[in-house]
């Protein structure tokens, strides 16, 4: 038998309360409290009693910006994953957007050098290459180099391709390489210079807005491409109805489209900029009432695949200006999961969503190890403090970003450890030490 | 009751009480503008900026001249003689100015909720003398006092704004104000200048000019600024002001006495007659004047927080 690592007694997974034992890095066993036999005699295993914790998988983030290299000010990769260890994730997609564009081997390696000089153990970035130079939308990017280089998708995040030809061809090239493509949904023209949703309190307010067929039309762009070309699709954070009604009848028909929203268009509505409040900025912009249920229950019936954060950290003196000219982005590695709990104290997700939507969904669509919790799977896990509230100051945020709804508000649930590859990465909890180089 | 407001940010921070008593009080300040010596002590020693980040002329013309008719220093900056023309923030000009300890700051801000971040941020009043397409406080506080000297009551009285209302922030004050008054609010524009879910206004809205004019009491046309034709909101100007231009035949439903308003700057012959323009049921002028008397009530409750019946 294995050696083991950690005796993990009395954690609370899929309510009950479990025995875990890691060794070698995995799961070894995991199994009713009181059934798993100890450890007899060995040395070096240590023994934790987690009574009052949850056991969740390390949780995966598929779309993040870790502005490194190029804007480091924001955020730099180091402080990127300081945040994504203390939040729970294990690997975070970091986006092409960075200066220079992730198009190129070159930057993709520099990404993933200064992650393992940071983090060697984890949590892992996945780098999404570019999908066209520069993020242009005039040539296609070398996908093949990009895939060898380590990169995990492709996408122009927040620069959509508009040139529909080409995008057809995007799809089809990465498609070689095993790469999915990933698309931010937006209408060029529709949305332009728009800076909120469209509607009521855009027009109350005098802020130009971004209305929902903006992000539907190019919706049902993609559904229609990757029906004709029968290749796979992923769409961006997902924040109306009327996406939600188009991916629902795709799903149906068979057509092979997976989708993501954030936890902020789950929470809150477009009366948030009431008051132009910087912080709730973001493109796709906070939608309706009426759109915020409908992607609810798009997450609970799984027409909406995964939840990400689209964590896009800027500096405070960026977003200290006027909704017009602040900048787009909530940060949101530090509270995405107790924005997911939230959600589940309300009765919107059951506690189970939360590795199915952050964990074992997204590892499936991008192709990522995941720990299932079988014997065998990598020990990749966070122990969790249900009734542990907790209040986000910018101090206690692990990312350079401070830039969320959250700050100094208190929020629900945190995470106390973090183990990957059965080696604790974070934690807050005096009885588990840190395995850092 | 002491005035309670510190900043005058849009319409809604008011009740009818303080509206009222802020017309009553301009009825006052536009007599002190008929004399010889126009001229009165209120605010001696007291300092006002002119924070215009944006071209204008009646409006900071308007504030300067009711600062200095009231015996505060005012002082023009703009965003050509300010260091925002250098790149600095909002935020960092603010605190310049603030550092200098004025008691007001009048600014006028090229987007909308600009007011709001300076009076969060600072401790002297902040008079919003328009910002971007969201409120003009001021401007829909001098139109009202104008069409009150004629009506002396806004009940059963019914207003047209004719124009482009979706960029206006002339027509979203005048639609708070007027609706809180008891007036009847008409909007009439091409859809294309019509704000989104426009049907959730205290409004109703009309695209043919003539049957918004049937029966009304004043109309007042807004400015049409000439990029949105080349942002593709219409087809081209001389369209927009054979279909949309206010014109005596719209009129010839209105009511035999209605009023012809217009906040300037004009452009003749698009959005408005030039005849209609100039004619005795114009109030374009008066409404400059009222602007001094109400922008003087203004400066003095807001730099004062001066004592109100209740």
């Amino acid at each position: 038998m294995a050696h083991v690592d950690f005796f993990i007694r009395n954690v609370s997974w899929q309510d009950r309360t479990c025995d875990l034992l890691i060794g070698e890095g995995r799961v070894l066993e995991l199994a009713e409290a009181g059934t798993v036999a100890a450890p007899q005699g060995a040395s070096g295993t240590e023994i934790f009693d987690a009574a009052g914790l949850t056991l969740l998988p390390s949780l995966i983030d598929a779309h993040v910006h870790l502005r490194e290299p190029g804007q480091e000010y924001k955020e730099d990769i180091a402080s990127g994953l300081s945040a994504a260890a203390g939040g729970g994730f294990g690997q975070v997609m970091a986006m092409a957007n960075t200066s220079p564009v992730n198009d190129n081997a070159s930057v993709t390696r520099f990404m993933l050098q200064k992650a393992a000089e940071s983090f060697a153990h984890g949590p892992w970035v996945r780098p999404v290459g570019a999908l066209t130079v520069g993020l242009l939308g005039k040539e296609l990017a070398a996908a093949g180099e990009l895939a060898r280089a380590g990169c995990v998708a492709l996408s122009n995040d927040g620069l959509p391709v508009e040139n529909t030809e080409l995008f057809r061809r995007a799809m089809e090239y990465a498609a070689d390489f095993g790469l999915k493509v990933i698309d931010h949904c937006e209408d060029p023209w529709l949305g332009k210079g728009g800076v909120m949703n469209e509607g009521e309190v855009s027009s109350r307010l005098g802020l130009k807005g971004i209305p929902t067929v903006s992000e539907a039309m190019q919706v049902a762009r993609d559904i229609l491409l990757a029906s004709y070309l029968d290749l796979p699709i992923h769409l961006a954070h997902i924040s109306c109805r009327q996406s939600v009604e188009l991916i629902a009848g795709a799903k149906e028909r068979g057509v092979k489209v997976t989708a993501e929203t954030c936890p902020h268009y789950l929470l809150w509505d477009e009366s948030r900029v009431e008051g132009y409040d910087t912080s709730v900025r973001v493109n796709p912009p906070l939608r309706t009432r009426d759109d915020v249920l409908a992607l609810r229950q798009a997450v609970r019936t799984g027409v909406i695949d995964i939840l990400v954060t689209d964590h896009a950290p800027h500096a405070a003196h960026e977003k200290e200006v006027t909704f017009a000219d602040a900048p787009s982005g909530i940060s949101g590695l530090d509270t995405a999961l107790s924005l997911t709990y939230e959600l589940v104290r309300s009765g919107e997700l059951e506690f189970a969503d939360i590795s199915r939507l952050w964990c074992w969904n997204t590892a499936a669509i991008f192709g990522l190890p995941a720990n299932r919790m079988q014997p065998g799977d990598p020990a990749d896990f966070v122990l969790f403090d249900p009734d542990l509230a907790w209040v986000a100051t910018a101090g206690a945020l692990l990312s350079k970003g401070k830039n969320t709804p959250c700050l100094d508000k208190e929020i629900p649930g945190r995470v106390m450890a973090h183990f990957l590859g059965g080696r604790a990465v974070f934690s807050r909890l005096e009885a588990i030490t840190l395995k850092r180089p | 009751m002491n005035w309670r407001h510190k900043d005058l940010l849009e319409i809604s921070q008011l009740d009818p009480d303080e509206i009222a008593h802020i017309f009553e009080t301009a009825a006052r300040f536009a007599e002190v503008n008929q004399r010889p010596i126009k001229k009165v002590p209120i605010l001696k020693g007291k300092s006002v900026v002119l924070f215009f980040a944006e071209a204008s002329t009646r409006t900071k013309t308007s504030f300067d001249m009711a600062g200095k008719r009231l015996s505060a220093d005012t002082f023009s900056l703009t965003k050509s003689g300010s260091s925002l023309q250098k790149g600095e923030s909002l935020k960092d000009t603010a605190l310049t100015l603030q550092a200098m300890n004025p008691d007001a700051i009048v600014i006028r801000h090229w987007d909308s909720g600009a007011a709001r971040f300076l009076a969060e941020r600072l401790d002297c009043s902040i008079i919003n003398a328009g910002d971007g397409w969201h409120a003009h406080p001021t401007q829909a506080l001098l139109d009202g006092f104008t069409l009150h000297q004629v009506w002396g009551s806004f009940a059963g009285k019914t207003v047209c704004i004719l124009g482009d209302v979706a960029h206006s922030r002339v027509a979203r004050s005048d639609v708070e104000l007027l609706t809180m008054l008891g007036a009847r609010v008409r909007i009439c524009a091409p859809r294309t200048l019509l704000p989104a879910m426009v049907q959730t206004w205290p409004v109703e809205v009309f695209s043919d000019v003539a049957k918004a004019c049937e029966g009304v009491d004043a109309v007042i046309c807004l400015r049409l600024q000439l990029e949105r034709q080349q942002a593709g909101l219409l087809p081209d100007l001389r369209e927009y002001a054979c279909t949309y231009g206010l014109s005596p035949r719209h009129l010839e439903k209105a009511k035999a006495d209605v009023k012809i308003m217009h906040p300037g700057p004009m452009n003749r012959g698009l959005e408005i007659a030039s005849e209609l323009a100039d004619c005795g049921a114009s109030l374009v002028l008066d409404q400059v004047a009222s602007g001094v008397a109400v922008r003087m009530t203004l400066l003095h409750l807001y730099l004062t927080r001066a004592r109100i019946s209740a």
